[in-house]
């Protein structure tokens, strides 16, 4: 069989442009979120220019087709959801290809957001104070949903944005938190983020975990209630990463050094209030966001229109591009996240499940192109969740050495991922 | 026929597109070909048909919800992979460049996936580029039309004949090193501010 001509049918042409000394042009590949600022900012406003770079940025519909774009040389890095290069290198999900992540683009963003109808059923329960209360909130919900089984009503579904998100996870958390299990007590659905405002409108879901501006979109428009932000969940939670193929890495090293350079004076530059009324300008085009400035503007500043009925809320950290080492990707983080997917059944505890993962983050890519910005080695294995303003919203602390016992020890669980066999 | 025929299923917005992969399929002796173009629902359906092959388009936002159903409900008793052989790395970047992408139930033998695969690229392939001559040829009648209307003014106003008017507008072109509807656009625009 011939092919047609193979330009047709798609925007994309070559990946990047590959010169006598190597790449210089990334080609990056992106989804509408404000946590993709970093490689938009680095773009925009100079950052890239400035280590003899370029970022040509291609919006996306899906993370699956951000995967496959990495794995199949159309882009060369990408915004990504920092569960993915782990689930990669553990060869979970469709299409697993090598990936790596060097470097974080920041934390925050998330909220939970449910429907105005459900949220006014857990105002009936009286089980909601007059302060904001994400631990409440679940238990009020926890409540709604016990009268619903009992009274043979369909349970809620929620909306999460891929099976390998940190939303996923979040989610799953809340719930989990205030004695709702994820699995039985309610429905988990993947719901494209542009689209969740107005499935949650429609009543196709009753719920979803994502990232900004989504759920401000939501509750700007009065169809949904937010009732917990990452922040309350557990506010070092990583989010959003930059994933590349490892032989990529290996191949383009000295360009990939100084496009982390950049991507760390972006951050930075991100970070810096001054800058927030040009970075949601920017976010705001049609090319990018396409969302209202003033609302993204909204967003970096942490001021939280719960509803469209004046509750406002506070999140001085909502979103953090730099401070705090927010950049270094942490192999605490990935080990966490694999907690995570053990505890809910997507795989089980092994040795070489944890080489897998640890090959996953590569904070030695960051040490070496930053490495007076990286935080101490010996925190590379920390327990999580230990300081005062960095708990899980459970009080339980992440101990990475001893990830079973991390997660046998929440009583609500999966059953499958807790066959501990080891293999190696 | 001597082995089973494959159970495939297409997942297409966009109907025409779908339709001619359909007929694509069935050309080639493919009967159990179901095709649908939303993704609501679309549980029951891998539910009931228990497809071997599905075959979407990337373009579609909805890609994200189908691997979850994948991996979560768990209804399709065989594991899923995307496209057979990623050792064919040549054929499949030539799929994702042209828009599609197929979930293979694993353990089907790749020969008797690769020419399905093929054929719906080169099917995306040459809907694109359908598309374009569509779209080509949709902007010819419009600059025609424009075109035509300058010539118009330029007779009413200056007194010329048509092929003096088709002439100035060409040669005004050639001097402003400009595309002739460019020129003729601005008579247009011209003549409706200032009559």
């Amino acid at each position: 069989m011939t092919f047609l001509e193979s330009d047709a049918g798609s925007t994309l042409s070559a990946p990047a442009l590959v010169g006598e000394d190597g790449p210089r042009v990334f080609r990056a590949g992106f989804i509408p979120l404000v946590d993709a600022s970093v490689l938009i900012a680095a773009a925009e406003f100079g950052f890239a220019a400035r280590e003899g770079l370029a970022i040509d940025l291609v919006k996306d519909v899906s993370w699956a087709n951000i995967r496959d774009r990495l794995a199949f040389r159309q882009f060369d890095i990408a915004h990504m959801l920092s569960p993915m290069p782990v689930a990669s290198m553990l060869g979970l999900g469709s299409n697993p290809s090598p990936t790596i992540a060097p470097f974080s683009l920041g934390r925050g963003g998330n909220a939970i957001t449910l429907s105005i109808r459900l949220f006014a059923r857990m105002q009936e329960t009286g089980l909601l104070g007059p302060q904001e209360d994400a631990l409440a909130n679940a238990r009020a919900l926890a409540a709604v949903l016990k009268s619903l089984r009992e009274r043979g009503e369909a349970v809620p579904t929620f909306g999460v944005t891929y099976p390998f998100s940190s939303h996923h996870y979040e989610m799953r958390y809340w719930l989990a938190a205030g004695g709702i299990d994820p699995d039985r007590d309610v429905k988990l659905v993947v719901v494209p983020p542009p689209l969740t405002s107005d499935a949650l409108a429609a009543g196709a879901i009753d719920g979803f975990c994502v990232g900004a501006p989504w759920n401000m979109v939501a509750s700007a428009r009065g169809v949904g209630r937010i009732v917990a932000a990452k922040q309350d969940i557990w506010p070092s939670a990583p989010e959003k990463v930059l994933g590349l193929r490892p032989d990529f890495a290996e191949k383009h090293r000295e360009h990939v050094l100084r496009l982390l350079v950049a991507l760390d004076a972006a951050a930075r530059w991100c970070d810096d209030r001054a800058n927030h009324t040009a970075l949601a300008e920017v976010l705001a085009e049609p090319r990018y966001l396409s969302t209202p400035a003033e609302l993204l503007r909204h967003v970096l500043s942490g001021e939280f229109g719960l509803d469209d009925q004046g509750n406002r809320r506070m999140i001085p950290d909502y979103i953090g591009f730099h401070a705090g080492h927010a950049n270094y990707p942490r192999p605490s983080q990935a080990l966490w996240i694999y907690s995570q997917m053990i505890r809910w059944g997507q795989t089980s505890f092994s040795h070489a499940g944890l080489d897998a993962v640890l090959s996953a983050y590569r904070p030695d890519l960051y040490r070496a192109a930053l490495g007076d910005q990286a935080p101490d080695t010996t925190q590379d294995l920390r327990a999580e969740g230990m300081e005062a303003d960095d708990g899980f919203m459970d009080g339980h602390v992440f101990n990475p050495a001893d990830i079973p016992a991390y997660v046998a020890a929440f009583p609500v669980r999966a059953d499958t991922g807790l066959s501990f066999d080891d293999e190696s | 026929m001597t082995q089973p025929d494959l159970t495939i299923l297409v997942i297409d917005e966009n109907a025409i597109r779908a339709s001619i992969i359909e007929e694509g399929l069935r050309e080639a002796g493919h009967l159990r070909v179901t095709v649908i173009h939303e993704v609501s629902g679309v549980a029951r359906v891998i539910e009931t048909l228990e497809p071997d092959v599905i075959i979407i388009d990337i373009e579609n936002p909805n890609r994200d919800m189908m691997e979850h159903l994948f991996q979560l409900t768990r209804m399709v008793s065989r594991p899923i992979a995307m496209f057979v052989d990623r050792a064919d790395t040549a054929s499949i970047e030539q799929a994702v460049e042209a828009g599609v992408s197929a979930y293979v139930v694993d353990g089907l033998k790749k020969e008797r996936v690769k020419s399905i695969l093929d054929m719906a690229v080169s099917r995306f392939n040459a809907f694109s580029r359908l598309q374009r001559e569509l779209a080509d040829a949709k902007s010819a009648l419009e600059a025609r039309k424009v075109i035509e209307r300058a010539k118009g003014i330029l007779m009413k106003m200056r007194g010329l004949s048509e092929e003096e008017a088709f002439a100035l507008l060409r040669q005004t072109a050639m001097n402003e090193k400009k595309k002739m509807i460019e020129i003729a656009q601005s008579v247009v625009t011209a003549a409706g501010l200032l009559m």
